[in-house]
Order: structure tokens, then C-alpha cells, then sequence
């Protein structure tokens, strides 16, 4: 019994999947810094930016609805820009007034947040596509080659591996405590224990899996150095690009920059 | 007296899609000892973890009888000891009393009562000595044996055990095979130890691919050299 559900990549051989890792890292840092330096309530922009997600996301055969689905994960964290509906002044649109305090929504306020979180939604959508379309060990390439810091690569590899095995433990562990989760045949018991033993169980376990994990960081720090690791993360020289891949990688940023001298005009 | 095992066309599949057990059927008698034998990814472990309810397929599944439905599984969690392959995962507490203590306080026992079965259970391994110790710091043959006082303090109707031998030396394995001949209980045991099967278990189920291939006593079973060899076994 494995995990899988924490894996975002979806197999697939639609031309989004067969884009070389390293194109498509660039781009879709390139679409967020576009995104994220569009001006606010630059709204042709945002449809001009969120129909290119669009059309990414069906050339991904990954289906729109899925996509989207996702993305709404991170809508909570566009909470986080919530006050600035009421902290940018301008002309007020609602006052809501909770008991000695008086909130004002301004309209400038509201339209920076609708900016922001309409910004961030496209965004992730690009980012979804990006980790649903190439497999980790792709990304950690591209990584590479953009010139991320080759040991941080070597640690997101290392931690990518090492999740699945830790979060199999932790479930193998939660297993064997529902196995002995049992129930007496005699009327006069409450099963399931007090609150304050069951959080100390708990945090029993927790510590078992730290301790664990720091013995398996250990055993994986010996097979590494019993294969001549000596503290220096090498790599295999990266494959050429092909002619078709830095064509797209051209023209795409060529026109992530029209779109951000637009934007700049508008 | 009603301590049994009854599986009835069980199949199972996990969420991505491999299907584990292919129409699983059997049945096992009140203190009858059964040996599970299987290549690995027969799906054997799949079909003990069928036994308390922890995954669910289609068929029917009766254990000590209750059928194993939502509504029972409390019940059937404290009659069947289940016993997984890795003691690391079992012994979750910091010390031995207080995994061994689990299934009782969990059920509520009074606290003079959860002493007196940690006291018996670790009494029946053999472990008295060991009850305030740190179980990380046990060996593995140390760690086997409190895996299996934490389910003999549930009093347990049937005890199901996932490779008891694995990763024990002569001694340990030697000690745990007399610990598991000495117990008087319903009890299904996969294992790839032939020997230990040869000795402890009069009758042998065998399962490859998720469906059960021979049933029977194991004298007879391991004289058949054809069948072991066509599921990956080896006669002891």
C-alpha cells in the first residue's frame, strides 16, 4: 500500500507533456512575473492572461475543470490580501459597522483585492499545469538548469523521495493503532480513552516518526557516502533543447512581453 | 464459542486500481492454527488487513461472529490481535507499558485492570522485565515480542500475525516460534518461513496473484513440489 494522491503529476503525451521541462519551468515563471507585474484593475489584460491559461490547460489534455478544481486550493490563501479592501482609501462603496468599530470598503480597495485574487488564480492555474504535466524528477532538471543552487536541487530531490516513504510510515503507523482501537463487550465501558491520553498517544507517534526519520536521514547519509559522496552534488550534462523548443520559448516570452508593454500602456 | 474466520468471495482493489484479491474464500475453526503462505504481492497482507475491518472489499467477511461492518469494527478490533510485519509501526508509544497498555486503556478499562493484563501479557512473552523501558531501544527480536503483548493484553479472540519470523535471528525466531506453539488461539499467520510453518501449523493456505491456489494439511501440501515451485516456493 503506497501513496499516490500527494503527486500532481499526470502522465499524459499531449504537446504541453512533450515540452521540454526547462521550456516550460521558464515559462511559467515568466507567465507568473507577467501576472504578478500586471497593473491592478488591468481587467483586458487579466482575460487576455487567464484565455492563454486557458488554452494551455486544453493543449494539456489535463481537462479545464480539472485545472480549476485544484486551483481552488489556493484560495485561501488570497484571504491574506482581504484588508485591503478596507485600508486603501477612496470613495467608500459599504460601511459595516461592528459594534465600536466602523469598517469602510472603499472602491479602490475592492478593486485591488479582486485584482490580486484574480492574479494569483491565474497563476496557480499555470503553475498546476506546470507540476501536472512534468514529472518531478523533469522539474528538478529544468531547476538545474536555470541555475538553482545545485545542492537546494539536490535537497527537493532528496525530500521528493523521502515524503512518500514518511508519509507511508505515518500511515502504517495510524494502521496499527486503529487495528488495537477496540471496543469491550462489557456494557458498563466507554471506549476511546480521555481526550489528554489519546493527545499523548498522538504525540507519541509523532515523535516516533521524527526519530525515525532521523535515523533513515542517517542510513541514507551512509549509502551515500559508502558510494564516494564527499559533500560536492554532481551532474549529467543536460541534452541539447531541440530546434521546436526554443522556438516556443522564444515566441512565448516574446509575447509574455507584449503583453506586459500593453499592460505598462494600458 | 464462536472464535472463526469466515471469507466469503472477497475481492478487493486499491485505489489506483490493482486488484489485490481476486474472490478470496475461507474458513477457519475456532483454535485452529493456519499458516499463509504466498509469494510477495500475493496479497496476503491485503487479506489480514480485511480481518478488523482497516480496508474493505466486496464479499463477506465474518470474524469471531460478527460480520465485519462499520457498525462492529470497535468489537471486532478488540477480538482480533492483529500483529503487523513491522514492529517499529506497532510500538508507537515511548515506553513498553504504555504500548501495551493502549488496547486495554482504550477500551476503557479500569486503570487497576489495564495493569494486570500489560502484567499478564508481557508475563506470556516473556518480557516482565521490560515494562518501563524505551521500545526504541529494543532489539528487533525484543520489539517482535512486545508487538505481540500489545494485542495479547486486548485478550484477543484470534491473533493474526503478518511475518512474525522476518529479520529475527536463530534464537529470537527459535523463542518466538515456542511463544506462538505455546498459545492456545485461533491464529493466521503469513509467512515466508517454510520451517516454521512445517512445525507450528498443521494446515497451510496458499495464495498467489489474489486468489487462494491450495488449501490443506501442510504435510501434504509441501510434499507437492510442483505446486510450491509454480508459486514461487521453496519445501524447507
Amino acid at each position: 500500500m503506497h501513496v499516490h494522491f500527494l503527486d500532481p503529476y499526470r502522465p499524459g503525451h499531449s504537446s504541453i507533456h512533450q515540452l521540454d521541462a526547462r521550456v516550460k519551468f521558464i515559462l511559467t515563471l515568466a507567465f507568473i512575473l507577467t501576472t504578478a507585474l500586471t497593473p491592478i484593475g488591468a481587467w483586458p489584460i487579466y482575460i487576455l492572461l487567464l484565455a492563454w491559461a486557458i488554452i494551455v490547460e486544453i493543449l494539456s489534455e489535463l481537462g479545464v475543470g480539472f485545472v480549476l478544481r485544484r486551483a481552488v486550493l489556493a484560495l485561501p490563501f488570497v484571504l491574506a490580501a482581504l484588508p485591503v479592501i478596507f485600508t486603501v482609501p477612496g470613495a467608500a462603496l459599504l460601511s459595516l459597522s461592528i459594534g465600536p468599530w466602523a469598517l469602510t470598503i472603499t472602491l479602490p480597495g475592492a478593486e485591488r483585492f479582486i485584482s490580486i485574487a484574480l492574479k494569483s488564480w491565474i497563476s496557480v492555474q499555470m503553475a498546476i499545469v506546470l507540476a501536472a504535466t512534468t514529472s518531478f524528477p523533469d522539474l528538478l532538471t529544468a531547476m538545474r538548469a536555470i541555475k538553482v543552487p545545485r545542492l537546494l536541487v539536490a535537497v527537493f530531490g532528496l525530500m521528493w523521495r523521502y515524503l512518500f516513504v514518511l508519509v507511508d510510515e505515518a500511515l502504517r503507523l495510524m494502521r496499527a493503532r486503529l487495528s488495537r482501537s477496540g471496543e469491550s463487550d462489557r456494557e458498563d465501558l466507554k471506549s476511546g480513552g480521555a481526550l489528554i491520553w489519546r493527545a499523548k498517544v498522538a504525540g507519541g507517534m509523532a515523535g516516533s516518526l521524527f526519530l525515525r526519520a532521523l535515523e533513515r536521514s542517517d542510513r541514507i547519509y551512509m549509502t551515500m557516502l559508502a558510494r564516494g559522496y564527499d559533500g560536492e552534488v554532481r551532474a549529467a550534462p543536460l541534452p541539447p533543447l531541440s530546434r521546436r523548443d526554443w522556438l516556443t520559448l522564444w515566441l512565448c516570452l516574446g509575447l509574455l512581453f507584449a503583453i506586459l508593454v500593453g499592460a505598462a500602456l494600458f | 464459542m464462536h472464535h472463526s474466520i469466515e471469507i466469503e468471495q472477497l475481492y478487493y482493489s486499491y485505489p489506483d486500481g490493482h486488484q489485490a484479491l481476486r474472490g478470496v474464500s475461507l474458513h477457519i475453526e475456532p483454535c485452529e492454527k493456519v499458516a499463509l503462505v504466498g509469494p510477495n504481492g500475493a496479497g496476503k497482507s491485503t487479506l489480514i488487513l480485511h480481518l478488523n475491518g482497516i480496508l474493505s472489499g466486496n464479499g463477506r467477511v465474518r470474524v469471531a461472529g460478527l460480520p465485519v461492518v462499520k457498525e462492529n469494527l470497535g468489537k471486532i478490533r478488540a477480538r482480533v490481535g492483529l500483529v503487523f510485519q513491522n514492529p517499529d509501526d506497532q510500538l508507537f508509544s515511548p515506553t513498553v507499558y504504555d504500548d501495551v497498555a493502549f488496547g486495554p486503556i482504550y477500551q476503557g478499562l479500569p486503570p487497576d485492570e489495564v495493569r494486570q493484563r500489560v502484567e499478564k501479557a508481557l508475563a506470556v512473552v516473556n518480557m516482565s522485565d521490560y515494562l518501563q523501558r524505551v521500545s526504541h531501544h529494543l532489539s528487533v527480536g525484543e520489539k517482535k515480542r512486545i508487538a505481540i503483548a500489545t494485542v495479547l493484553s486486548m485478550d484477543p479472540e484470534i491473533l493474526v500475525l503478518d511475518e512474525p519470523t522476518a529479520g529475527l535471528d536463530p534464537r529470537a525466531r527459535r523463542s518466538l516460534i515456542k511463544l506462538l506453539d505455546n498459545l492456545d488461539i485461533t491464529m493466521l499467520v503469513s509467512s515466508h518461513d517454510m520451517l516454521m510453518v512445517r512445525e507450528l501449523f498443521p494446515r497451510m493456505v496458499v495464495m498467489d496473484n489474489g486468489s487462494i491456489v491450495a488449501d490443506g494439511p501442510t504435510q501434504e501440501l509441501m510434499a507437492n513440489e510442483a505446486l510450491l515451485k509454480a508459486h514461487g516456493l521453496e519445501a524447507p
